[in-house]
């Protein structure tokens, strides 16, 4: 028994997702003795009469959305590229204005709203394309290559509108897609994240795409050399990073029900970063943890949701944000784990000294 | 006598998760002594080394520098620099794109002040004393691998060195910087200073040692006099078995029908590394050699044939028929395998595990969309684990933490693994051991025997004479001839080399 723990224990010492989930115990702990009413979760009736879930948890899950998304395709270019891209804020508001107007031009129903769907997505994956033949074929710094996107993407979004921020009169998206399906107590922009995710997960198991992108980030030259094409991983990973943007521009427009483009997802790009950091991925790339990017996602909603319940005011909220955010990165520094590492060892050690002393 | 040790090393034990590195080991340095430290792959030699410069710290045992009694602890590397241990390690730690003389001063000074015109002058000042040919402001990646050795050489010795660890310094350079190497080396020497060698060259321990300490298995097994022990002593010794194995490695000089087709042939082929158009054919079960100088184009042949540079002309033929293979991937769909030179940044996959390093190969070429499952990855790791004899903790552990030789049988492995039928071994066997270098010569036999095609590429030209039946030789990135197995003697090649040198002078 004793001995399973120690195993257990040094498995999760040695485990990418240590950081996330020890920032998940502090977030927890810490709301707990702060105001334990903070978990409460209830079913209640909402104003289109339907039962559903409230409560701080399902509203910092289910606002994570967006982010989460990202954070899955971010995980994937960081991996392959060893860089990131700073535009998918940017072209989410291309991918959303794209949803928005083929909605507005038509009827909503259910086949057109997936034909805005895929409209979004295939816009969000050529700009993918884009940045993923700048950054493959070209050899760009991925920031200095997405950095272009970024700066043109939401005047690129203001173009696409005709000047006008759009909103749709027909509430169906923003009643069901945005909030909850009737009969469904869940928030339909979290269950879409679990689809999401079920599916990177079934890739993940079913192809090599894991290893590839691995491995290119690790040794480019030894992948080319038994038989990979960097360039097309490359390519593949911004490309997939180019449905999570359509997805999260389009859920976003489903939850809002209109498109500003000078706000919408604002700033999103450097939490997505901040999500696959926090999750214990190397932004130099090589191994990855998609689990640990998505937990990274919720704990940065999960922070600011704490911050707001704490009556913070929303303008001084990123420099506590800050302050909390250098706690995580600085426990998750080599340094520290360096540290820890043989606090632990020399733990350990005057155990076993106190145990044959028993003897 | 006493009076004459600089450094005095007495049972030092260092374990890791699982195992003894260094079990009591003992090691002495003597002033103006060049020391050999020999060891097979995990034999505790880098460890020893990591113990002395502060890398690691010891479990136990004692450290005395000078033939002081007092025991010293050397927490880190500015430490040891600091008490006297300059280390110059194989892969050169200077920074290519300062100069000489920045290389040699950096981050030294006691005050964060540069005086750049006293340090230029000091700095020529020890290059021309140690006979380095460099400017102290010439930029270091203008200069030539042997020299920024040697630079980074000067600034350990600068830095009031007593006690100089060389680690595999030797392992890039070509046979002429070696010497120029050594030269330096024999300077410090008459100098006082006591050098200790790492290298798994036998022909330079011989050369330039005066005393050898040999570890197996972290545990100390002796100090000699290189004049008192032969070159088969001092190999059984670090085997720890009598060894006329080595002696039994022989070619086999199978006799080929004439009328058999080429397994590979290529015709007229150059690629964009600029090599002369040259051929190439290889029979089923034949052992061929790519001989030459460093830098003669012997690698850039091989990447020509497998694809690994892209190709500007020429024709390729597999099996009698002709094919196209414009990357990696074809050739080894074709039944190609190439071993690179360089592990560290064409071969090895450094963080992922000793598993996904084996199955790499074969993965990609089943595709995306077939990952391996995991049972079978286990199997196959199993197998190769013991079949080339691999020493790993686990299948989970990252290949990068595996010593040189056991990377080198991981991505063997990994080729072995595909079946290939024509396989390219590009220095398999540099910076390696001895026994896994028989090892691996006996292993390109036995593919030999099974049919297989096997290109051998090593710097030591015996080892080629051992395993090859063919010989071509390379100069100026050209081929300059073809030596039959009854050719070839050690003096042919050499003559081969130089001939048209020769000619034109």
């Amino acid at each position: 028994m004793n001995k399973r723990f120690t195993a257990t224990t040094r498995a999760l010492a040695h485990s990418q997702l240590l950081i996330p989930l020890l920032a998940f115990f502090l977030l927890i702990v810490f709301n707990l003795i702060r105001d334990p009413s903070f978990f409460s979760v209830a079913l209640v009736k909402n104003n289109l009469g339907n039962m559903v879930l409230s409560g701080n948890l399902i509203s910092i899950i289910d606002n994570a959305s967006e982010l989460a998304l990202l954070a899955i395709g971010m995980t994937l270019v960081t991996a392959a590229s060893k860089g990131q891209d700073i535009s998918v804020g940017a072209a989410a508001t291309i991918a959303g204005s794209v949803f928005i107007n083929v909605l507005r031009a038509n009827d909503m129903s259910l086949p057109m709203i997936l034909f805005a769907f895929l409209a979004s997505c295939v816009v969000a994956m050529l700009f993918g394309a884009f940045n993923g033949t700048l950054v493959a074929l070209f050899k760009i710094q991925p920031m200095i290559a997405t950095l272009i996107l970024y700066t043109a993407g939401r005047d690129i979004a203001y173009w696409i509108n005709g000047g006008a921020s759009p909103d749709l009169t027909d509430k169906t998206l923003t009643n069901y897609f945005g909030t909850f399906f009737p009969g469904i107590p869940i928030p339909t922009p979290i269950l879409l994240v679990c689809v999401c995710l079920i599916i990177m997960a079934l890739i993940l198991k079913f192809t090599n795409l894991g290893l590839y992108a691995q491995a290119v980030g690790i040794n480019e030259n030894a992948a080319r050399l038994n038989g990979i094409d960097p360039v097309r991983i490359k390519l593949l990973v911004f490309i997939i990073l180019g449905i999570c943007v359509a997805l999260a521009g389009s859920v976003n427009v489903c939850r809002m029900g209109s498109l500003n483009h000078k706000t919408a997802l604002l700033d999103i790009e450097m939490d997505a970063i901040l999500a696959v950091a926090i999750g214990g991925n190397a932004l130099i790339g090589g191994k990855f943890s998609m689990v640990g990017s998505v937990m990274g996602a919720y704990i940065i909603r999960a922070l600011q949701t704490t911050l707001y319940a704490m009556e913070v005011s929303s303008d001084a909220i990123k420099a506590y944000k800050a302050v909390v955010i250098i706690a995580i990165v600085l426990i998750g520094s080599p340094v520290v784990k360096k540290y820890a590492s043989l606090l632990f060892s020399k733990l350990r050690k005057n155990t076993a000294v106190v145990q044959t002393g028993d003897l | 006598m006493q009076d004459d040790v600089v450094l005095s090393m007495r049972n030092i034990c260092k374990s890791f998760p699982g195992v003894v590195a260094l079990n009591k080991v003992d090691f002495t340095l003597r002033r103006g002594d060049i020391h050999a430290l020999m060891g097979e792959n995990g034999a505790g030699k880098s460890t020893l080394i990591k113990v002395l410069t502060g890398v690691y710290s010891k479990d136990s045992g004692q450290v005395n520098l000078a033939g002081t009694d007092k025991a010293i602890t050397i927490k880190s590397p500015q430490e040891a620099q600091n008490l006297g241990i300059g280390t110059v390690y194989q892969e050169i730690a200077l920074c290519p794109n300062l100069t000489v003389a920045e290389n040699m001063f950096i981050g030294r000074g006691k005050y964060h002040v540069v005086n750049w015109k006293t340090m230029k002058k000091r700095a020529d000042a020890i290059l021309t004393k140690l006979n380095i040919p460099a400017g102290a402001n010439e930029q270091l990646s203008n200069c030539s691998l042997a020299v920024q050795q040697m630079v980074a050489i000067a600034r350990a010795v600068d830095m009031d060195c007593k006690v100089l660890v060389l680690d595999e310094p030797t392992s890039s350079l070509d046979e002429q910087e070696v010497e120029k190497l050594f030269t330096l080396m024999r300077d410090l020497q008459s100098q006082g200073v006591g050098i200790i060698f790492v290298t798994h060259f036998l022909d330079q321990i011989y050369e330039i040692c005066n005393r050898v300490t040999v570890l197996r298995n972290g545990e100390f097994i002796g100090e000699y006099e290189i004049k008192d022990l032969p070159r088969i002593e001092l190999i059984s010794k670090m085997m720890g078995k009598e060894l006329d194995e080595i002696s039994k490695v022989h070619g086999l000089a199978k006799e080929e029908a004439i009328s058999q087709t080429p397994l590979v042939e290529v015709k007229e082929l150059s690629s964009v590394s600029g090599i002369k158009p040259f051929d190439f054919y290889t029979m089923p079960g034949e052992v061929t050699g790519f001989a030459g100088l460093l830098g003669s184009g012997r690698s850039e042949c091989v990447r020509a044939i497998f694809g690994a540079d892209r190709v500007t002309r020429g024709v390729k033929y597999f099996n009698g028929r002709r094919v196209n293979i414009k990357r990696p991937i074809n050739a080894m769909k074709a039944g190609m395998g190439y071993l690179p030179e360089d592990r560290k940044r064409d071969g090895i996959l450094a963080d992922l595990s000793v598993r996904d390093n084996i199955i790499f190969a074969l993965q990609v070429m089943n595709g995306f969309f077939k990952p391996i499952s995991k049972k079978k990855a286990a199997e196959y790791t199993d197998r190769y684990i013991e079949m080339l004899n691999i020493k790993t903790a686990s299948h989970d552990i990252p290949i990068g933490s595996l010593s040189g030789g056991n990377q080198q049988k991981v991505i063997l492995a990994r080729w072995l693994l595909t079946h290939p039928q024509y396989l390219i071994l590009d220095e398999p066997t540099r910076g390696i051991d001895v026994g896994t270098k028989v090892e691996i010569q006996k292993l390109v036999l036995k593919l030999a025997e099974e049919g297989v095609s096997v290109t051998f590429i090593s710097s030591e030209i015996e080892e080629m004479l051992r395993t090859c039946s063919r010989l071509i030789v390379m100069r100026d990135r050209g081929v300059v001839g073809e030596l039959s197995r009854d050719e070839m003697t050690q003096d042919n090649i050499m003559r081969t080399i130089a001939g048209d040198v020769a000619e034109h002078e």
